[in-house]
């Protein structure tokens, strides 16, 4: 297969303007190539449209998205760099895990001998071999993730979006699939940008973090010094409102 | 999102528009112009004869409204209360089968039970009394509407009974409530919301009726406008008649829809069978005596018929119904209208929906435009002008250019196929959306479009809800008879229609014979629409992949 030495992308928002309803929504940011960046925020403040934004599925209203310094602002979502992983549906429900992955080689699933090879290796990878013949139905919650993982890593793009993509897993399974978020990273050296809702995370994989509130990005900075007791008071309201609300 | 600027989809939208609004416009067209021509003529027309008709129409049809429903309300509220009834299940299986047989085939089973010959009179004279009942005219026509609407009306109004929260049947049972405070204060406040659309649907179906006043009708006494339509443009060849009649329908039909709007529909449940709500009360012995002998005379109502139909079509000779050349001609030209009808139903339902989910996903945060309205609108646009007003209005503006009658053919297939569009645009349109906002962002992303998206992700998921959508409108189609009997002749020769032929030369043995084959095609072919639906049901809730 081919291998997957990758080097991450930057990431820059500039002056980012999108109008999502009532709510006007402007974004900066300067993400560093195969970092990992986490973004949390209470719900409604943006989060998964930035992810829209970078990967295309929202356009602005103004101001550009530049990826490694070229301008995207412009490309559809299957011209970026950039694979992403929702909360849900994230896999064709009619098709296995093989052609699920398959899509991400080629959009007609006529894959050629190496693309098979390439299918099938990543597959091994995210754990799930001998289960290329299931259809989604027939796997758990996690396995689908994992299916998704796979088809980002066969198309073999600089820059991984997860929107949540674990919030439905139980805390074991969120761990697990972060430990082999962790492992891609290392291999791969993509840029990883996650949506959650779980500071700890951030923590876990020791990233950068985006704090984000009323469509505004508030506050950003290494993860252990934001989350820690001399962090902004923004972010400690947050988490002490998160913590009294479970 | 991104996507193809050039698509297909609202093209193919605007030739589904095109093709209802021209069915339904040139009909209408056709009238008008037809009024003016002959205006005098056409006016003077409107006669006496033509109130007592219209008087007619709305009182039989109110008083087929208040029956049901009030017959309804303590049905569905036995139904609920007694949840674990021994075939309570068995029961509302059956209370689908009414909707799905032809009118032309209850009417049979009607008359098997009431009719002069039937098992109420075989009844009375066995006891020795001599007065025969006779079913022909109101009595007759209102027996039908029940026996229709009745199940209808019983299946929504459980359905939304069940919508009651299971905490309030444990609070009324902890408070103690007494059966009609329950009634009083649970119930019927849910009753009351639902109530408005259910009678109001049942109204509109039981005015545009056609098939069932015009066989237990009795003569001009007991006649409505559709069938009076019928009546002038067949028999009489009264264009100007037939013109005053049509617009008087129409207007009935506009009135009535606009006052169906503001009532609200009611809550449908689909073809899926809701199961319980548990109640908690223990109930008395004779609240259950009281419900369980409303869901007997209510299980009997519908039963009797329907196994009337099955026991003289049995009893017909079957053997040499299906030796008659004439029989499996009609049998062969019903399944191929039918099947083109359906095909004709599917193309124009599958171009609205995917239309308006086109314009609805592009404009995103945006309101809906004029043109997915009018996709909106389009589905529904033959519950406005029924299909009698439109074989009417062709009937009438094709007599100048051909032979109405060698129209025959393509007024069936057209008319039957708008006929089932509201339906098949309601089967498929859920399917498609759901599978588009799961699909949309996916596709984008991986760069699948256009012929490869069809191929590899629409049509696997669309195959099913077709099949079912096909199924269900292939069935209206073949118990039709509205636009057969005003085009019939016998160079096209449809099932139905030639049930109606035999019924009306008095051969009833054939007659039921026919029913028979009738009513099992379009019951397998519902069967299998009712299989499928539950399983996508089933499908759905199982994955979110």
């Amino acid at each position: 297969m081919v291998k997957p030495v990758l080097n991450g992308m930057s990431i820059r928002l500039d002056a980012v303007r999108f109008d999502y309803g009532e709510m006007a929504m402007h974004f900066d940011a300067s993400i560093e190539a195969s970092s990992i960046t986490a973004i949390i925020g209470p719900s409604g403040s943006g989060k998964s449209t930035l992810l829209n934004l970078i990967a295309g599925f929202e356009k602005p209203a103004s101001g550009a998205i530049q990826i490694d310094d070229v301008d995207v602002t412009d490309l559809p979502p299957s011209l970026r760099p950039v694979s992403m992983a929702f909360q849900d549906n994230n896999l064709f429900a009619h098709l296995d895990v093989t052609s699920n992955v398959g899509l991400g080689r080629k959009p007609d699933l006529k894959l050629d001998p190496a693309d098979i090879k390439s299918v099938q290796t990543a597959i091994q990878k995210v754990g799930l071999a001998g289960k290329e013949a299931r259809k989604p139905d027939a796997l758990s919650g996690g396995e689908r993730q994992r299916v998704a993982i796979a088809r980002a890593l066969v198309r073999n793009r600089p820059v991984l979006l997860l929107d949540e993509a674990f919030a439905s897993l139980g805390p074991a399974l969120r761990h697990e699939m972060l430990g082999l978020v962790a492992d891609l990273h290392r291999e791969t050296g993509m840029t990883i940008i996650m949506v959650t809702h779980h500071p700890d995370d951030a923590l876990r994989l020791s990233s950068a973090l985006l704090f984000l509130e009323n469509g505004r990005i508030v506050a950003s900075g290494p993860a252990k010094d934001l989350l820690s007791d001399r962090g902004p008071a923004l972010l400690r309201n947050y988490l002490g409102s998160k913590e009294s609300g479970l | 999102m991104q996507m193809a600027a050039h698509s297909m989809k609202p093209l193919a939208g605007a030739l589904a528009l095109t093709f209802l609004a021209t069915l339904a416009g040139g009909s209408l067209l056709s009238l008008v112009v037809e009024a003016f021509r002959g205006s005098t003529e056409g006016f003077a027309a409107f006669d006496s004869y033509l109130w007592r008709i219209a008087r007619f129409t709305i009182l039989q049809a109110l008083l087929s409204m208040v029956l049901s429903v009030g017959f309804a309300i303590p049905l569905a509220r036995a139904l609920h209360a007694q949840q674990n009834f021994a075939g309570r299940a068995m029961i509302l299986r059956l209370f689908a089968l009414p909707l799905a047989l032809p009118a032309l085939v209850a009417v049979l089973g009607i008359t098997s039970i009431y009719g002069r010959n039937g098992l109420i009179a075989a009844i009375f004279s066995w006891l020795g009394l001599d007065n025969v009942p006779d079913i022909y005219g109101l009595t007759g026509i209102l027996v039908a509407h029940v026996f229709f609407n009745l199940p209808l009306a019983t299946r929504l109004l459980l359905s939304s009974l069940d919508s009651i929260p299971e905490d309030y049947w444990k609070l009324s049972s902890q408070l103690g409530m007494g059966n009609w405070t329950q009634f009083k204060l649970i119930e019927w406040p849910v009753i009351l919301r639902n109530i408005s659309g259910v009678a109001g649907l049942i109204f509109m179906l039981c005015i545009t009726s056609f098939t069932v006043v015009l066989t237990l009708g009795g003569g001009p006494r007991a006649t409505t406008l559709e069938v009076a339509i019928y009546q002038s443009l067949h028999f009489d060849f009264d264009i100007a008649r037939a013109v005053s009649l049509t617009l008087l329908q129409l207007c009935l039909t506009v009135a009535i829809l606009s006052l169906l709007s503001l009532a609200g529909r009611p809550t449908e449940e689909g073809f899926s069978i809701r199961t319980t709500t548990r109640r908690f009360d223990a109930s008395s012995s004779a609240s259950r005596a009281w419900n369980t002998s409303v869901i007997l005379i209510g299980f009997l109502f519908i039963a009797l018929p329907i196994s009337g139909t099955v026991l003289s079509g049995l009893s017909a000779d079957l053997v040499r119904l299906m030796s008659e050349a004439t029989v499996w001609r009609a049998i062969v030209t019903s399944l191929v209208l039918a099947s083109l009808a359906a095909t004709l139903s599917l193309a124009v339902s599958l171009s609205l929906v995917v239309a308006r989910e086109f314009s609805a996903t592009k404009r995103r945060y945006a309101k809906a435009g004029i043109f997915e309205r009018s996709l909106d609108l389009g589905a529904s646009l033959i519950m406005v002008v029924p299909p009698i007003i439109i074989g009417a209005g062709w009937f009438i503006l094709s007599r100048h250019f051909v032979d109405p009658f060698s129209l025959a053919p393509f007024m069936v297939i057209f008319v039957n196929a708008a006929m089932a569009v509201p339906f098949t645009f309601r089967i498929l349109r859920p399917s498609w959306d759901t599978a588009a906002s799961r699909h949309n962002q996916l596709c984008a992303q991986l760069g699948i479009t256009g012929w490869n998206r069809m191929k590899i992700i629409d049509w696997p998921v669309l195959t099913r809800p077709l099949g079912i959508a096909f199924a269900f409108a292939m069935a209206l189609s073949l118990g039709d008879l509205g636009t057969i009997a005003l085009f019939g002749n016998d160079s096209v020769l449809t099932l139905p229609y030639l049930l109606l032929q035999r019924m009306g030369s008095y051969r009833t043995d054939d007659a039921a014979g026919l029913a028979l084959i009738l009513a099992a095609l379009c019951l397998i072919l519902m069967v299998i629409a009712d299989r499928g639906a539950n399983r996508l049901i089933r499908r759905d809730s199982n994955n979110n992949g």
